[in-house]
């Protein structure tokens, strides 16, 4: 793993938020790498401090203190419109709750996050728009409205929309969350096959039985990384293909 | 962002809750509507006002009694008796630009025909007056000079009262007709003119030598005006001069003293009528702004709804890389499109309301293309303004908060 780039390096990273008069500490100083090509699941109770990493790894908040890297570039004391292009080249986002736009159809929705760069023509938006439906295996739904869409297929548009970009880093936020478990497996299994093809992602989430699908797990607790070891991966596909048939699918 | 990219963007937004997007229009459409309206029909009014009125005779020059103040004291212009016949004699002869002159007394009086009766007016005027006044004769003569020299009984009566006096079918003229206690005979029937601008029948009258009303019906020397013809429309102007100053000396009217007498043109009452009928619009259109003002709150509040409903929406486009920048054009695009498309849709309903209420009021459809581009201005503006508060509040939205929000 050396000899790759570092996508993500987080040094000491401290956040603290102010409740009234009361100050609270949600990272208390966390320190990792995430190399170019890893699946990685950051894994940690409610409280843990997995949502406040995720935000701020996704630059959607800045640490109170300690650095990070994003494909070599500090975010600290960047603009919030340097934030806005970074999030908008760099990271793609997986939702728990996909966040899709209503009324709004497949293919639309992936080429959302291309509309917000001025370097992609109308023309290559809609390739790479249908490209990385491709990818998630959504090419004969690109038409459809999310509410058209099953919970599963809503989830892979999501995915799409967060490769559309072609990001340095996946990060997704429980995006099993509001999934059956034949479905879960289903996204994870995309998931490892979107890692097979070189992409990096780090994946939030709660559940023990999801992380095993990584090749890393971190573990939160209190604002510290309790443990962070590599794991051997369990195939998606197979657990997928274990599962009982009467499964209510 | 791209500008067309932000339109379309923006349509479509408003184009997923249509029946809102449609209602908080409704506001802009009335208030431009109204607008639009209002403005057409009071050009329509001043430019019917102003044909009816060079109906009478755009070179009508009118010497009216003016208030006077005699020794302080206020006199009234009713009361002033200072114009005389011979005035229109000098006129007649010292005013180069005046054509015809007459004197003109009125009297109100009942008049008699058999059973019937009738309120009329009667002018007392020189021959000349049918044609300063723009009347025409239907039937039978007009009176002479040598009428006016003998006080001669004779009229000529208006069409209102033909059909008030006489039965259909029967001629008026040769026959004896009584106002008040003076029999006098119909010599002639003059053509109908219908209403002037301001509703006033102008077929309800009765034509007399001036010297008649004078003598047999008043017992006054005086007159009540003079209405002289300019030469031309163009020398009207010298022709009030020259009747000003001519009145001045018949009246021995002191250096810097009040003018017992007013000297009107067409001109001058076109223009006061006009600048009438223009305040009226001008307080129907100040009305008509207000509700136009009370669309635009319309829509600054729908557009508060809607950035508070699509915050998830905005904490989406902001995770994905939108720039605060970007979601303030988004919502600022969607409120323009908003008032504009109101705007036009007002703009169109207003033609067609002016429209058919100046079809209704036979009045001239006017269309005044200034206020369409001033009210379509307006809406580009309004929408700009009603938008942005809505708009920076959603760009200043927390990314982080919005994609929880529920």
């Amino acid at each position: 793993m050396n000899e790759k780039q570092s996508i993500i390096k987080v040094e000491n990273l401290k956040r603290t938020f102010v409740v009234g008069s009361e100050e609270v500490h949600a990272l208390k100083g966390v320190s990792f790498d995430i190399c170019q090509g890893e699946f990685v699941s950051i894994m940690g109770s409610s409280g843990s401090g997995k949502s406040t990493l995720l935000n701020i790894l996704g630059c959607l908040d800045q640490p109170t203190s300690g650095e990070y890297f994003i494909d070599g570039i500090s975010v600290r004391e960047r603009s919030k419109n340097e934030l806005s292009d970074i999030r908008n080249r760099k990271i793609g986002f997986v939702f728990q709750s996909y966040n899709l736009l209503p009324r709004t159809s497949a293919l639309e929705n992936v080429e959302l996050p291309l509309v917000y760069n001025l370097d992609v023509s109308h023309r290559e938006r809609h390739e790479r728009a249908q490209h990385a439906l491709e990818l998630v295996g959504l090419k004969d739904r690109m038409g459809h409205m999310p509410n058209q869409l099953s919970g599963g297929q809503q989830q892979r548009v999501a995915i799409a929309r967060a490769l559309v970009n072609d990001p340095v880093i996946v990060l997704a936020d429980e995006a099993t969350g509001n999934l059956d478990t034949r479905t879960s497996y289903e996204i994870m299994s995309l998931f490892q096959s979107l890692h097979e093809q070189g992409k990096t992602i780090a994946f939030v989430t709660h559940e023990s039985d999801i992380s095993v699908f990584t090749s890393r797990t971190i573990f939160l607790r209190d604002g510290h990384i309790l443990r962070d070891e590599s794991v051997a991966t369990k195939s998606a596909a197979e657990a997928l293909a274990a599962l009982p048939v009467d499964n209510d699918y | 962002m791209d500008i067309l990219n932000l339109i379309r963007i923006s349509a479509k937004a408003l184009l997923r809750n249509k029946t809102r997007s449609a209602l908080s229009m409704l506001g802009i459409v009335i208030g431009i509507a109204a607008v639009i309206a209002v403005v057409n029909l009071g050009e329509g009014l001043k430019q019917s006002t102003a044909n009816q009125l060079s109906d009478m005779g755009t070179n009508l020059i009118m010497v009216m009694r003016a208030n006077q103040r005699r020794g302080g004291v206020s006199m009234g212009s009713s009361n002033v008796q200072s114009l005389k016949v011979r005035d229109c004699e000098l006129i007649a002869k010292g005013a180069k630009n005046v054509t015809m002159v007459s004197p003109v007394v009125n009297s109100g009086g009942q008049l008699v025909n058999g059973s019937k009766n009738w309120s009329g007016t009667v002018y007392g005027g020189s021959p000349d007056y049918l044609e300063i006044r723009k009347y025409e004769i239907a039937t039978g003569v007009n009176f002479t000079e040598e009428d006016v020299k003998k006080y001669a009984k004779v009229g000529l009566i208006g069409q209102t009262i033909v059909e008030e006096l006489f039965d259909e079918g029967e001629d008026p003229i040769g026959k004896t007709i009584r106002v008040g206690n003076m029999p006098f005979k119909v010599i002639g029937t003059l053509k109908e003119r219908g209403e002037n601008g301001m509703g006033m029948d102008q077929d309800d009258l009765v034509v007399m030598p001036y010297s008649t009303v004078q003598k047999r019906m008043l017992g006054v020397d005086y007159i009540q005006q003079i209405v002289c013809s300019a030469a031309s429309e163009d020398v009207a102007e010298a022709a009030v001069e020259e009747i000003e100053s001519i009145l001045r000396v018949s009246h021995k009217i002191p250096e810097g003293g009040d003018d017992d007498f007013e000297v009107r043109t067409q001109q001058e009452m076109l223009e006061m009528m006009s600048s009438m009928t223009g305040m009226i619009t001008t307080v129907l259109v100040a009305i008509a702004l207000i509700s136009l003002l009370v669309g635009c709150i319309g829509i600054m509040n729908i557009m508060y709804v809607t950035v508070t409903e699509r915050t998830k929406e905005i904490g989406l486009r902001m995770s994905i890389g939108a720039k605060n920048s970007a979601i303030l054009l988004q919502f600022l695009t969607e409120s323009i499109i908003l008032s504009l498309i109101g705007g036009v849709i007002g703009l169109l309903l207003g033609l067609l309301l002016s429209y058919v209420v100046s079809l209704a009021m036979s009045l001239p459809y006017v269309v005044n293309v200034g206020w369409m581009i001033i009210s379509f201005v307006s809406c580009a503006i309004l929408g700009l303004i009603s938008g942005f508060f809505p708009a920076l509040k959603a760009s200043r939205t927390d990314p982080i908060n919005a994609l929880r929000y529920e």
